[in-house]
Formats: C-alpha cells, structure tokens, sequence
C-alpha cells in the first residue's frame, strides 16, 4: 500500500515497521484446563525471555558501558523475582485462565504499583515491568519477531515525537521516521537531519503496520507498507546509489572549506547532546558552531547540577581538542518544556517566557550554567552565544554575570580561560539593532529557524502554513546582509547556524555576502563543503 | 536475628540499578533477609519489593538477617549499602 506524505529528509529506508508508543499486546483472556502445562509453558517462555535480555545485555555493554547496559540486567531480575513468578503462577492456577492473561494482569498489577509512587524516576519504572510483561507475551504468543524488532533497526511510525522521547531513543536502531503529525521545523525532523536518515511527516499510518515490511522513499515523500517484489528491487538500487553518492562526499574529508576564489570559512556542525560528538568528527567538522545545551535539561528530572553540566561541558571540548566548541546557553520554553522549571501555560508560548527571558529572570540556573562552562573552557577551545537576545541591555546583563562567575571561580582558585561571547541573531530586533550589539561581543550566529518565523509571522509547529513559510525570502537575506555588515564594522565575525546554513543552493549566497562561518547538522558538512569548494566567492 | 538502621546518601535513593545489585548480594546468602521502611517490611531478595519501597535518598532503611548465616549476610550487605547507597 502506498501512502504520500511530505519529505523532511531525503534518502530511502527499507526495513521493518516499529508503531512508536503502542507497545500493550491485546491478550485475550482465555479458560484452560491443564494449569501444570500452562505454568509449564509460563516458565518457559520466561527463561527464553531472559536469554533474549541477556543478549541485550551484552551488546548494550558493548555499545554504551556497563551503567546503561544495567537495566537489562535488571530486567532479567525482575522476571525472576518471586512476587513476579508467584502472582502468575497463581492466578493460572485459581483463575484456570492462560498464561499470556496471567502475565499481562501481574505486568499491569506491578506498573500500577510503580506508577502510584510518589517518585518521578520510580513511575518510569512501570514501563520496565510492562516491558518484560509483553516480551514473555510476545513469546507465549509465537509472536517472536516482534521482540527481535528491539534490537534491530527499524522504520519508526509515530503519531509525533517529543523532544524528551527522542533524546531516549536508541538511534542506532532508528532507519527512518514517519509521523502523523509536526511539520518540516519539528523536532523529529531536526533528528532525522542530524541522524541522516529519512523522515516523513503526514503520513496517517495504519496501528497494524507494526512488524510488517515497509519502504521510505524520503525523495519523493512516499511510504510503501508491505511492498511487492518490482518495488522492492527498485529502491535497493536507488538505496545503493545514494551509498556512491555518500562514499564519493567521503573523499572530501580533510579537503579545505575554500571557494575556488580563495575565501575560506569555517565549517561547523551543531549537535544536541555528546553523544553526536562522534557523527561531527565522522564528517571532520571543523568545530562545533551550536551545542544545544537543552539536553541536559531535558534529560533529567530535576535541574542538572553545576558537576552534571561541567562532566557534559568538558567532555565535549576535549574531543574536540583544541577546535572551537560554541555552547548556546539554555533555551527552554516555547516548544522545548521541562516539567521541573514550572513554566505556566502560555497562549503564545514563541513569544514568550524562554530561552534568555528566563535565564536573566532566574538567575541562580543560569548562573550555575555558567559557572559549568567556565569550569570546561580550561579544557579546550569554548564559546558561548547567548539566545533570543532582543537588546543590547540584556546581552551586557548576560556579561555581567559572566564576569561575576569568573570572580568567584577566581577567588576559589578554580581554573578557566577567557572565552569568547556572542549572540544568536534570531529577532528581528537583534538584526535592527546588530551595529549596537556588535560592539557588546565578539561574534553573531544567525539563527534562522526563528528568525524566518519572527519575520514572516509564520508558526513553525504549525504544518498548515509549510506551504508559504518560504526559508529564501529576500526579508531574511536582506536582514542577513545588514547583519554581517554591521557586525564586521566592528570586528566581528558572523554564522549562521540555523536550517537554512545547510541549505546548500543558497551557500555560494552566502560566500558572497561575506559570512564567515556555517554551522550544519553533522551529516551536511561534507555536501556544504563541496558546494564551497564549487563557488567562486573570492576573500 | 541481626538489625541494622542505615540512611541512604546516595542522590537517587535506591533506583533500578542499585536495587538490582544489591539483591544480587542478598540472593547470595540463605538466611532471611529483609529490609524496611517507615514499617512496611519486603524481601530483600525480590527487586520488584525493595524497588516498591521508593527508598529516597536521606531515607532511612531498616535491615534485618535471620538465620544460619546471618551474620555473614549482615556484614556483606551493611558494607554494600556504604559503599553504594
């Protein structure tokens, strides 16, 4: 069956379906005679349920350490645990009912359990039990494939990913995304971007793809569930074309970002968490030009601690060793919530209490931010830009305690370096004003993600109006020239690290209009730099 | 039987990770073993109870040992619960 969607990254993805946030088993609840042979079967299907645990176990141990690779472990206890084993048991026996409605029943009794602690971390704990619970289902039903679907890569279907799920998810068993819902701005499309892989939104999925065949045409914007053998054979051939094309980019790791003119500039990548430290150097990024710090936040469930983020901070700027690493102070609010900051409901949550708004109102969390990447800038090459700036009184707010924070580390005979200080440009305020900030700090980054939706009064998140939310419109480069205009005047130095930095038919543009840095999804760097190397932009 | 009244100091209190090594220890000795809080009493051999418990940090756990080798048992697990929790 063939579906038609819109593309938010192109490539082709061939592989199973997984339905994302559906994972309860209808298990029909059926009499049985033979209680012995129903327990019987019960404890079988356990002890295959915790070989398969135990092979997870060690790949997870393999690919993330030890204290990640733990929980199977738990898992594995947990199965074996004779509150666990007993109620099942027990209510086969006095129900006479079968094995997959006892295990099911004893999985919801204990989620229920967890989910009535008066703990954030403990509630979470109720999808571990009803995770084993359906694994033991998935088993007992002959169902197995679909258990295996955990631990191989596949084509996620959801009605809509939320920031707080995709930090979660182990991407290295994600081949693409399709959603029902977001829009093209929408943070399962910034994912797919920064995973390379392809991803489609609008595609109204049916709940029993679940385990069955599909294709991604992230191209074309099709989705193809269970396709015939023509259309099959048809996108292994385009998927092997898109690998040359991929191995060919490969060939110019290490090559120079210089236009054939002479102009050289710096190519950054922007990341979301340490992780994707691994994919900027992969692609031999020249630095890092947005490290979205949110992640730090939004992991957790209470405020991450000075020692959490200066770990994170640290970790990241020596793998870089030495190469520029620009940290985006935090930027929560409007789409990006986190239940512990208590933000209010807002009818207009974009132009509202986020990002620098609320780091110069509490300032006691941005403080502690800042104390953290201080700390880290003794280890590499740190940078920090400070978001949704909108005068030049907040960006010296924004200075001011910087220079408290340096002070205090001083007085207690803690090492940092100086670093240098910048802004996102991403109000139209800031681009109005950009000759007066340019005098505040040492370098702009364009942000136009945000910038477009202030100019044109175009909502990101809504996908009715993707249509005319046109990212080249002449408002955005004319505001973009004025921008790198005012801030070389006064000796700064101007990228753009939003979307449209990776958008590759407006880089010799940019070449021309004099930017000095672009900072792209890490899977970009390589087809940005070929476009560079084509222009003939001189210095 | 031995008693034993430790607090926890570890930020997260007993979570998913803990719990299942320290249930670990206790399955390695045959006396009873359990542990309580505000007196509601599990076996400490279980991980579904002892995470039940929703032990938080700066809680305070009450842990008993009764039989042969209790006291192997209360010395193994008391080291456990400094050294982790």
């Amino acid at each position: 069956m063939k579906q038609n969607g819109k593309s938010v990254y192109s490539g082709i993805a061939i592989g199973p379906c997984r339905v994302f946030g559906n994972k309860d088993q209808m298990v029909k609840r059926i009499k049985i005679e033979d209680a012995q042979g129903e327990i019987k079967r019960f404890l079988q299907a356990k002890e295959q349920a915790k070989s398969q645990l135990a092979a997870l176990y060690d790949k997870a141990l393999n690919e993330v350490g030890q204290a990640h690779a733990m929980i199977f472990d738990v898992h594995q206890m947990m199965l074996d645990d004779l509150d666990y084993v007993e109620s099942v048991t027990n209510m086969i026996t006095a129900q006479k009912i079968n094995a997959e409605f006892a295990v099911a029943t004893t999985g919801d009794n204990f989620a229920e359990m967890f989910a009535a602690m008066d703990d954030d971390y403990m509630r979470e704990r109720a999808a571990d039990v009803k995770d084993i619970s359906n694994r033991v289902i998935r088993i007992l039903q002959g169902n197995d494939t679909a258990g295996e679907l955990g631990d191989q890569p596949v084509i996620l279907l959801a009605d809509d990913l939320a920031p707080s799920e995709t930090v979660q998810l182990d991407k290295s068993k994600v081949l693409s995304f399709v959603t029902r819902r977001g829009s093209t701005n929408s943070h399962t499309a910034i994912l797919a971007r920064t995973m390379n892989i392809p991803a489609l939104i609008g595609i109204d999925f049916s709940e029993e793809a679940d385990g069955r065949m599909a294709i991604v045409d992230g191209q074309s914007g099709v989705f193809i569930l269970d396709p015939t053998e023509e259309e099959l054979s048809y996108y292994r051939k385009l998927q092997e074309k898109e690998r040359d094309q991929a191995r060919l980019l490969q060939e110019l790791k290490g090559k120079e970002n210089v236009t054939k003119g002479g102009k050289k500039i710096q190519l950054y990548a922007n990341i979301g968490g340490v992780g994707d430290v691994a994919a900027v150097m992969a692609n031999d990024a020249g630095g890092i030009g947005l490290f979205r710090s949110e992640f730090l936040y939004l992991e957790t469930q209470d405020y991450p601690t000075e020692e959490q983020q200066f770990k994170a901070y640290r970790t990241v700027a020596e793998n870089m060793a030495g190469k520029k690493v620009i940290i985006r102070t935090l930027d929560i609010g409007a789409d990006k919530q986190v239940d512990y900051f208590g933000l209010e409901h807002e009818e207009n949550p974009a132009m509202g209490y986020r990002a620098i708004r609320i780091c110069l109102d509490r300032r006691e969390v941005f403080r502690t931010q800042l104390r953290a990447i201080y700390r880290a800038s003794y280890y590499g090459n740190i940078a920090i830009m400070f978001p949704m700036i909108i005068s030049v009184d907040e960006v010296r707010q924004a200075k001011e305690l910087c220079h408290q924070v340096q002070q205090e580390l001083q007085q207690e005979g803690i090492p940092y370096q100086q670093v240098e200080l910048g802004v996102m440009i991403e109000t139209p305020a800031a681009v109005m004003i950009s000759d007066l900030l340019a005098k505040e700090v040492d370098f702009f980054s364009v942000g136009t993600n945000d910038l477009t939706q202030y100019t044109l009064a175009i909502d990101r998140q809504n996908p009715k109006l993707d249509s005319i939310y046109d990212a080249h419109h002449p408002a955005i480069l004319r505001m973009l020239q004025m921008v790198i205009d005012n801030g070389h005047k006064e000796g700064c130095w101007i990228g753009i690290c939003g979307e449209l930095g990776a958008d590759t038919t407006l880089t010799d543009t940019f070449l021309q209009m004099g930017i000095d840095e672009l900072s792209v999804s890490p899977s970009m760097i390589l087809k940005v730099r070929e476009q560079i190397r084509n222009s003939s932009a001189t210095a | 039987m031995r008693e034993f009244t430790y607090t926890i100091t570890d930020p997260e209190g007993i979570h998913a990770r803990p719990a299942g090594l320290f249930v670990k220890e206790a399955a390695k000795f045959d006396c009873t073993i359990t542990i309580a809080k505000d007196g509601k009493e599990v076996d400490a051999k279980r991980i579904l109870g002892v995470m039940g418990l929703g032990v938080k940090s700066g809680q305070e756990i009450v842990l008993k040992t009764e039989g042969k080798d209790e006291d192997a048992a209360m010395d193994a697990l008391c080291s456990f619960l400094q050294e982790n929790m």
